[in-house]
């Protein structure tokens, strides 16, 4: 009884491991392959790296090499909005954590409901709000919005109101310093765990935000990735017979699709890696005292 | 947090130097607002103003004027109103029974696991995770396809399915899509989950066993009620986020030359009606439908389960 029990409990953890993890290995091993082998070949057998160079050069030459262009707007558009969200949310915890001011529990009880929302909710209403301030189409209609990160406030304002020792926070102030100078001195090198954390977050959600800049941008040289690759699937005959025409010319079959959402997901994947443990931190943080 | 303030002992030593200007008379009062001024004008300018301006919107007429509940009994009677609703509550209904089920049971599963192991696949069915968004739905296009996919033994047995064009029949969205979320979320809730039974004292669970209680019973009558504010919270988050699906269809309406509608779901409705139609009135009416949606959801979570509170 005891070893069929067991037994049935490892039987169901590796159904799931299978789940979880073959579409991995499958998107990992399908740009080796040519189309034609994908389907007659074994789905999880490995062809030559030589086609993933053949692959690659493909979805280089597409649309005159845009694919850099959409890998090279999503860092530009990840990096400098996160730059923008750790310069406003960090001492924007700090300030809710220790500050006292009149309409503390204003901002943070708002900052606390955005952050619940889902993002996707905010994105039309956005975009009605930038499309009457004639901002549609321009880069700043995607990064100033994503420079707005609740979450991040949130997580830094639980980091100051618990793991900051108040003491020491007095101890400058009695020696002289200011506000900003007490925050820049003290406060922020102590938060460093926490500003790897905002960090980490908000590069990731805004990589993968993909409603957005669908919304806000026109010109495809503006999309970034995720957006780029919608294009990219709209462009290959592989899922659509009737594009045939145009899968031909542009040389996008079901490798080099596989290759390009390889490599669009290759930056969040080695942030997400390196933060599960901080991202369980981060989330049970509001409930559970460690 | 009873009495926080950046000044409570040595305020002399500290001259506030907010943008507010003048020192602040009370003391008390005004210290540490300098600190979110930079950060104000983001939370006014996309969190709060777009919802407001939405609503503005939703009861106005493109000309300006007043259109009382006109754009919501008019998007409400749009013919693709309904089935677009319907759609989003079949997903998220399959969705949250995925999540409850197996999310809950695999956790309570791995908990209590040797370490090493529970590790292992706690890592496992995490990794998914990396790949949200359209990547996601891309990969799952082609583990529909029975063409290439992994699983093509499944869909011809199991399914019946030979061509790409029957794995996403209409009737088969919302499963799929659930599936897909499921697939790329699960993860990530099982790993909070695991943490949140690992919160249980170890005392508790041996008292159980002492008394005789099975693993089943300890799993059931023990765990599961202490965590259950934390099922709440992941079944009304995910509630309200499904409830957003845009995306998946988007895709799937490209990848099927229009076999699938692209005002599938609420949100692709309401961006149809801003950008084919320029219809923005409608489109405010129905984002303000789902923007209630997420906002109930959240002030549910943040005045009920208890999970963020901080301040007594």
């Amino acid at each position: 009884m005891r070893i069929a029990v067991r037994g049935l409990r490892l039987v169901i953890l590796v159904a799931f491991a299978v789940f979880f993890v073959i579409p991995i290995g499958w998107l990992i091993l399908a740009p080796t392959k040519a189309d034609g082998a994908l389907v007659t070949s074994s789905p999880l057998s490995f062809g030559s790296i030589h086609q993933v160079v053949l692959a690659w050069d493909h979805l280089d030459a597409f649309s005159d090499h845009i694919y850099r262009v959409w890998i090279g707007n999503s860092l530009l558009y990840s990096f400098s909005a996160t730059a923008i969200v750790l310069a406003t949310a960090i001492p924007a915890g700090y300030g809710l954590a220790l500050g006292n001011f009149p309409g503390r529990r204003v901002v943070l009880t708002l900052t606390l409901v955005v952050m619940i929302m889902p993002a996707a909710a905010l994105v039309l209403p956005i975009f009605l709000e930038l499309n009457a301030l004639h901002l549609i189409g321009s880069v700043l209609s995607v990064i100033l919005p994503f420079s707005f990160f609740p979450f991040g406030v949130y997580l830094a304002y639980l980091y100051y109101s618990t793991a900051i020792p108040r003491d020491l926070l007095d101890a400058a102030r009695v020696d002289g310093a200011g506000e900003w100078q007490t925050f820049r001195r003290i406060a922020l090198p102590l938060a460093k765990p926490i500003v790897a954390l905002v960090f980490f977050f908000s590069f990731v959600a805004d990589w993968n935000n993909f409603f957005l800049p669908y919304a806000v941008l026109a010109d495809s040289s503006q999309y970034p990735i995720q957006v780029g690759l919608s294009n990219l699937l709209s462009s290959t005959p592989s899922f659509n017979p009737a594009q045939g025409g145009g899968g031909q010319q542009v040389n996008i079959f079901r490798p080099e699709l596989a290759l390009a959402t390889l490599l669009a997901v290759i930056p969040v994947a080695i942030v997400f890696l390196l933060s599960q443990r901080a991202l369980v931190r981060g989330m049970l943080g509001g409930a559970v005292k460690q | 947090m009873s009495s926080p303030a950046l000044t409570s002992a040595p305020v002399e030593a500290t001259r506030p130097r907010g943008l507010h200007g003048a020192p602040v008379r009370g003391r008390r009062t005004g210290a540490g607002v300098s600190f979110i001024l930079p950060y104000l004008p983001f939370l006014i300018g996309f969190g709060i103003a777009p919802m407001i301006y939405a609503l503005v919107l939703a009861f106005t007429t493109s000309s300006g004027g007043w259109a009382g509940t006109g754009n919501f009994t008019r998007t409400f009677k749009d013919y693709r109103f309904l089935p677009a609703f319907e759609h989003i509550l079949l997903y998220t209904g399959v969705w949250l029974g995925a999540l409850i089920v197996f999310v809950v049971g695999l956790a309570l599963l791995l908990h209590g696991r040797a370490n090493r192991v529970s590790t292992g696949f706690r890592f496992l069915f995490y990794l998914p995770g990396a790949l949200a968004g359209a990547a996601a739905v891309l990969v799952w296009l082609f583990m529909l396809d029975p063409a290439v996919s992994p699983f093509s033994f499944l869909e011809h047995n199991v399914f019946g399915v030979q061509l790409f064009v029957q794995s996403i029949a209409p009737g088969k969205l919302p499963f799929v899509f659930a599936m897909i979320a499921f697939w790329t979320g699960a993860g990530g809730w099982i790993v909070v989950m695991y943490g949140a039974l690992n919160t249980i004292p170890y005392e508790l669970d041996e008292a159980a066993r002492i008394d005789g209680a099975g693993p089943f019973t300890i799993a059931l009558r023990l765990k599961l009620p202490l965590i259950r504010k934390w099922i709440a919270y992941m079944l009304i988050l995910s509630f309200a986020t499904g409830t957003q699906l845009f995306i998946e269809p988007q895709l799937v309406n490209e990848a099927s030359l229009g076999l699938v509608p692209d005002t599938w779901s609420s949100n692709q409705l309401a961006y149809q009606l801003a950008f084919r139609y320029g219809d923005f009135n409608a489109a405010a009416a129905i984002a303000v439908d789902l923007l209630v949606i997420g906002l109930l959801a959240a002030v549910l979570i943040v005045t009920r389960t208890g999970l963020f509170r901080r301040e007594g």
